[in-house]
């Protein structure tokens, strides 16, 4: 859950202001390589104190591997990592200030729940009474207070995986790292996880480092997501900047969904940008100032609910951002629908319109003619 | 795309001729199910439970010249059948030291062998599991490879190693180290049995190192265990069920273990499959070696039960 920008003092987004803070994780040029297959090419990451971090990416993105190398079970090929000022290079797993809970959960069939929590607090041969005490407060912490004595193939899913992330809480790590902590739970008990999980790291103040495949978890979780592609990092940002202004063409299209054309450039002014895009069918007119050159190819992506649907055509200034076609598909999703638009150029776009009339007799429907339109500061104009 | 709905008759069953056999028996009360249970249960009775009670009938007879060289427990005589049972084969057992310590004698011998082949096995089976995906059929392989030979000639072959002008003396005469008396000692019989069941111990226990999952171990490091306090608290429990499976598959046989006592043990190793082929083929005595053997299944028969009860109670917790 994003924060309340209420509650965001300056100091709570300390990577706004990086001259001032200091990075509670540092990775540096970390490159792994499996045999002949890079896995990681070439990372550079902050992580700040506090924060609720997302690795985002595919299946082979390398995002596992990286949390792997924070965990300390593989070793970077090339680069450094440090924790809170200390290089990590050559401290075993054993001796990280780091907890990982994993995406199996890893809890030990043999032993009891409590067993599983005190576990890591019995290798600091801390008194038993003091591990007693921090057993109990975790297990009221993830409410399981009377599944103790329970063997983890007693509980439900979602039980286990609270017991394991109260064990990788256990020894008040600086640093957790969760690699697909949802991943297992089906989609009601995610969701209500999911703010779970945001409470007691927020209550907790540690650190947390997420990976996920599922860009709604990351997007519901994070402080700032990573979005990692063929092993790099695509792209960094909080949750709103990825959405709303990705950097290239693949975050654009790998987070939600995006309709993205190809267009080229015939007014390059400070002040604004317009593009002719044949595939589009008409110009597209951005209200500010782009990187860019006369006469260059360039890409255009811009989400379904930025644009609007009518059956009149509208009026626009400029001489752009409207454009028609053929309404092919609806898809009814309840709060919204969907439509796939066909436009003349044979290419199909995805407008979504919320159904704020109840029943609307008067909605568009299949297979009529609509004139699509947007603002012109709702799409991204993407060089790469 | 509108799904169709024609409900679906179903073809008529075709009367196969086993359907007419099926039927009838069926009509005496036999299942198909039946049929195959009754092939193992056959065999059994045939093959184990049948010889087993006329070694027990035997056990309970007297030694006799003649054919068969022991006494019938049944006598016909003018008209009165009579039951004789001769339990002085088995009030001998507990008579006569001779038994007992060779019982004894085995049992020690077993387990130490068992802990020995436990100790060298656990190590390989551990290696086995954890060695990369192609290697690990290949490994396997020459741990089953020595079962294509022989097992006679396996523990022939060990002689050659270890009598006084053996390979390893050979080699030991190299550095001028004395020759070592190896062979007809308790450690030659260590030797053999370890060597011989070694497979048996590491089957069962790479069936369940192989299966723990990575993570438990990464999980264990990652809340701080040291490799060694990784193995004890989180691999040695959860092995255990093959830990068991394999000592009782080492522990079990090597109780009654003949051939390697007598080819490589000396006069003073003690085992009652020794005292066994003695009565049975030296004194010819039928009735006392069919008593030995029934009181050697039963002390092989309880240590099964308890290692078995041992072994589900882990198996539930």
């Amino acid at each position: 859950m994003a924060k309340k920008s209420t509650q965001l003092a300056i100091d709570t987004r300390p990577w706004r202001d990086t001259a001032n803070n200091k990075p509670f994780v540092r990775i540096k040029n970390v490159t792994k390589k499996f045999g002949d297959v890079l896995a990681v090419h070439d990372v550079s990451l902050d992580i700040y104190r506090s924060e609720l971090f997302c690795l985002l990416g595919g299946s082979g993105s390398g995002k596992s591997t990286l949390l792997r190398m924070l965990a300390g079970f593989e070793q970077p090929t090339s680069g450094t990592i440090e924790i809170d000022g200390q290089d990590m290079t050559e401290v075993p797993p054993y001796n990280r200030p780091v907890n990982m809970m994993f995406q199996s959960y890893a809890l030990f069939p043999h032993m009891s729940v409590e067993q599983n929590i005190a576990y890591g607090l019995k290798r600091d041969n801390l008194p038993k009474a003091e591990i007693n005490d921090r057993v109990a407060e975790l297990l009221s912490l993830v409410k399981l207070q009377d599944y103790g004595r329970r063997k983890p193939h007693q509980l439900s899913g979602g039980q286990r995986q609270r017991v394991a992330l109260a064990r990788a809480l256990a020894k008040r790590p600086k640093l957790l790292l969760l690699d697909e902590p949802l991943g297992a739970l089906d989609k009601k008990l995610r969701e209500e996880t999911q703010f779970e999980l945001v409470k007691i790291q927020e209550s907790l103040g540690v650190t947390f480092i997420v990976v996920t495949h599922d860009q709604e978890e990351a997007m519901t979780l994070a402080t700032r997501i990573g979005v990692m592609n063929l092993g790099e990092i695509a792209m960094v940002g909080e949750p709103t900047d990825i959405y709303e202004f990705p950097n290239s063409r693949f975050v654009a299209g790998f987070i939600g969904s995006a309709n993205m054309v190809e267009g080229i450039v015939t007014e390059d002014e400070p002040g604004h940008v317009r593009i002719r895009s044949s595939e589009l069918g008409c110009d597209i007119y951005v209200g500010h100032g782009v990187d860019c050159a006369p006469e260059q190819i360039l890409w255009w992506a811009i989400r379904p609910e930025k644009m609007s649907l009518s059956r009149e055509k509208p009026v626009t200034p400029h001489d752009a951002n409207v454009t028609s076609g053929i309404v092919e598909e609806i898809a009814y999703l309840g709060d919204i629908s969907l439509y796939q638009v066909a436009l003349e150029s044979g290419k199909r776009i995805r407008v979504s319109q919320t159904n704020s009339v109840r029943g609307n007799p008067d909605a568009i429907t299949w297979d009529e003619k609509v004139y699509v339109t947007w603002s012109d500061s709702s799409g991204s104009v993407l060089t790469v | 795309m509108t799904a169709t709905h024609t409900p679906t008759i179903p073809p008529p069953r075709r009367l196969k001729p086993w359907n007419a056999v099926e039927r009838s028996l069926a009509k005496v009360g036999i299942s198909g199910r039946m049929l195959v249970l009754a092939a193992p249960v056959l065999w059994l009775l045939v093959f184990f439970l049948i010889p087993l009670a006329v070694v027990f009938g035997i056990s309970l007879a007297t030694k006799q010249f003649g054919r068969p060289p022991y006494s019938p427990l049944l006598t016909t005589e003018e008209g009165t059948v009579q039951l004789t049972l001769h339990l002085n084969n088995y009030i001998r057992l507990f008579t006569d030291n001779l038994y007992i310590a060779a019982y004894l004698s085995s049992i020690r011998i077993a387990f130490i062998a068992t802990v020995i082949t436990l100790f060298v096995g656990y190590p390989m089976a551990y290696a086995i599991a954890r060695a990369p995906d192609r290697w690990r059929n290949i490994l396997l392989m020459l741990v089953i490879l020595p079962f294509f030979t022989s097992f006679l000639l396996r523990v022939y072959a060990l002689t050659g190693f270890m009598r006084g002008n053996g390979v390893i003396n050979q080699f030991l005469g190299l550095f001028g180290v004395e020759p070592l008396v190896m062979m007809q000692t308790d450690f030659a019989v260590y030797v053999g049995i370890v060597y011989t069941y070694l497979p048996f111990m590491i089957l069962p226990l790479y069936t369940t190192l192989v299966k723990l999952d990575v993570s438990l171990f990464e999980a264990s490091a990652d809340l701080g265990a040291r490799p060694l306090r990784t193995f004890l608290s989180v691999t040695l429990p959860l092995s255990l069920p093959g830990i068991i499976a394999g000592s009782m598959l080492v522990f079990i046989p090597a109780i009654g273990e003949y051939v390697i006592p007598s080819l490589l043990g000396g006069p003073e190793t003690l085992m009652i499959g020794r005292v066994l082929w003695d009565e049975f083929f030296t004194a010819a005595n039928w009735p006392r070696a069919a008593a030995v053997a029934v009181a050697m299944l039963l002390a092989v028969v309880v240590p099964i039960m308890l290692l078995q009860r041992a072994q589900s109670a882990v198996v539930e917790r």
